[in-house]
């Protein structure tokens, strides 16, 4: 079974903070990460591949410096890499994306699945997946939180939903989203490091790629963000002052018309 | 690109400073941008020596964006009930509606649907927008996505909102793609700009570290997800007319080929933290599993629900589906009651909007106070059981 996982270098979400004065993200000490969510992607893959065999070829689309992740998941079995790079690509909302890594895709080699992290921690949009099934004309199945079994090229797996969660099959080739649930992911083996050291990653540009012009990056783009600003919070900050017995006395006078 | 005109460029830094992305510095006196912009435009609308500007070619626009007119909402149906996001959206899309002078439609999808379409109408609906089909007892992304696509082309909507729900986050980017339209996840505001009629779309993003406002402007319909329990939902008004049109979707168009052969519901369901009137929410100051029964007898004293923090649940103190904030529930109440939370951001975006918010908490500073109504400084281990045993007191 060939397998394609789309994997996004992001900062690390929890340690990212704007400064409500100076509308500045802190830029210190903020790291550049696999994102969370494509990890568990990575490693349902490779375990797919051990029990099935088959390949396991991770593409992102970036920066030049998103090769870091794609080493990463080299060390982490993957077999092959790709990364989607070109100055062409900057400013791509999740339209532009599924194009460009469509394209990028098809390039790559056949494949049976796609594995993709429910969303990223940067963006939070979680339509990439979906949209990228679509723009390939394959069926899709969001939240997957546990594949139980693969028979004459279906999968059929659990679905996390609101309530509960779904029994679902879907005919390969097919794309999922994957939900932390699914997997606790390895660390890189002695093995993985040395062959991630090693492998050359292939690069493709939109030229590469034959990607129209006009779909790509900000042109391609269907939205656009116009303006971005600290969250503003309305708390009254009454600090309640005096001994436990007093401030609990005055707590509870405030809160008289809930109890 | 972001392009810098370095003749006209001063080199004061107020770029550098407005820019959240780190991607632009002064060097030499001139701005120089690096790869790490997203060309967001901040820079842009900051430069006072306007030697920053966003070259964009020409767009082709799509054929008449005036044609598209009307604003559709997608009610989920689920369990044999209508769920409560559809009415949330009901409420914001009849403002808009109202603003536009335009109709507000309802999509509605499933198997014995009953009187649900009566309820959408009493809700806000102008007119309800009915498959009740066998092949739609579960969702499926295809199936549901063909039948929202075709009624968006048929009616032309200038707008098409749905609940960010699982079922909803999951196949509009693939309706969204189809139409090759914009889409913008989990709104958290929408407003229409009256001059232009574009829907000004806001959301949190970095794990709500940021607010980012978006628009669609040259592609229709303009989509969103909209977070549930974020917008007010209209008044429920029996009398309210509308109509209610049973749509029949092509035969090709209710075949999926994913198959969903059940649905299982798990004992999340009945841990709804998102529908009480009063929750009292643990963190990382609990310490331990065992600090989770104080806010349980708390909770019970008050009649209110348990929440929690990612840290606590990541701790594995109490299980996920009490967790608040941008990976977990987004909640309402009357009253918040934070203990021993120090208030990341992550957690403030799921709360922040509850009308009375107390905040106990021993580090003075802990960011949880500037949402705070009201805030205690002290030893939540202290401070909880005595807010215990002077309601129970006063009860009698």
């Amino acid at each position: 079974m060939n397998i394609i996982v789309c994997i996004k270098q992001v900062p690390d979400a929890k340690d990212v903070r704007l400064d409500p004065k100076t509308n500045t993200m802190a830029r210190e000490g903020v790291e550049s990460i696999m994102n969370p969510f494509d990890r568990h992607a990575l490693e349902e893959a490779v375990r797919l591949k051990e029990q099935h065999g088959g390949t396991v070829t991770v593409v992102s689309m970036g920066p030049p410096q998103a090769e870091a992740v794609l080493r990463d998941a080299v060390a982490c079995g993957a077999d092959e890499a790709v990364l989607v790079s070109d100055r062409a690509f900057a400013g791509a909302d999740t339209w532009a994306t599924t194009y460009t890594l469509g394209k990028a895709i098809e390039k790559v080699a056949p494949f049976d699945l796609i594995l993709c992290g429910k969303q990223a921690i940067d963006g939070d949009t979680a339509q990439v997946g979906p949209g990228l099934a679509k723009r390939l004309n394959i069926p899709y199945v969001s939240y997957a939180r546990k594949i139980t079994g693969l028979v004459n090229g279906v999968l059929s797996l659990q679905r996390l939903m609101d309530d509960g969660y779904d029994e679902v099959e879907i005919p390969l080739p097919g794309l999922l989203t994957v939900v932390k649930e699914i997997n606790e992911p390895r660390v890189p083996s002695l093995k993985g490091k040395m062959k991630a050291k090693k492998l050359s990653i292939k690069k493709f540009t939109a030229t590469d790629i034959g990607a129209d012009a006009d779909s790509i990056g900000l042109p391609g783009s269907t939205t656009q963000v116009v303006k971005v600003f600290a969250p503003v919070f309305k708390g009254e900050r009454a600090m309640l002052e005096g001994t436990v017995d007093e401030q609990v006395e005055q707590l509870l006078n405030k809160l008289e018309p809930y109890l | 690109m972001l392009r810098v005109d370095i003749e006209a460029c001063i080199g004061c830094g107020v770029c550098e400073e407005e820019c959240t992305f780190a991607a632009i510095e002064v060097i030499d006196g001139v701005a120089v941008v690096n790869e790490k912009c997203t060309l967001c435009g901040s820079c842009v609308d900051s430069c006072e020596a306007e030697a920053l500007s966003i070259e964009t070619k020409e767009k082709v626009v799509q054929a008449d964006l005036s044609a598209w007119s009307g604003i559709m909402i997608f009610a989920e149906y689920r369990q044999g009930k209508v769920v409560p996001v559809s009415y949330e959206l009901l409420g914001i899309g009849r403002q808009l509606a109202d603003q536009q002078k335009v109709r507000l439609s309802a999509v509605l999808l499933g198997a014995d649907l009953g009187e649900a379409a009566k309820d959408l109408i009493a809700y806000g609906a102008d007119t309800v927008y009915q498959v009740d089909d066998p092949a739609l007892e579960y969702f499926t992304d295809e199936i549901y996505g063909n039948i929202l696509e075709d009624l968006a082309l048929e009616k032309k909507p200038e707008v098409v909102l749905a609940g960010a729900t699982a079922i909803g986050r999951s196949f509009i980017p693939l309706v969204a793609t189809a139409l090759a339209t914009g889409l913008t996840a989990d709104c958290t505001q929408l407003a229409i700009r009256p001059e232009d009629g574009v829907l000004l779309q806001t959301r949190p993003a970095f794990g709500g570290n940021i607010m980012a406002t978006i628009e669609c402007p040259h592609t229709r319909p303009q989509m969103a997800t909209v977070r549930p329990r974020v917008m007010k939902a209209a008044p429920h008004d029996p009398q309210r007319k509308g109509e209610i049109i049973n749509y029949k979707p092509q035969a090709e168009r209710l075949q999926s080929k994913v198959k969903v052969l059940r649905n299982v519901l798990e004992e999340q369901d009945q841990v709804n933290i998102t529908e009480g009137d009063i929750i009292v929410a643990g963190g990382r100051g609990l310490d331990n599993e065992k600090g989770f029964a104080l806010i349980k007898q708390l909770a019970d004293v008050v009649g209110g629900a348990v929440g929690a923090s990612r840290a606590a649940v990541d701790s594995q103190w109490i299980a996920y589906p009490h967790q608040v904030g941008q990976t977990g529930k987004t909640v309402n109440p009357k009253l918040y009651i934070a203990c021993g939370i120090s208030g990341a951001i992550q957690h403030v975006v799921g709360m922040q909007s509850a009308d009375t918010i107390v905040a106990i908490n021993k580090d003075p500073h802990a960011p949880i106070f500037d949402v705070a109504t009201y805030g205690i400084v002290g030893d939540l281990f202290e401070v909880v059981p005595k807010l215990i045993e002077k309601i129970k007191e006063k009860r009698g």
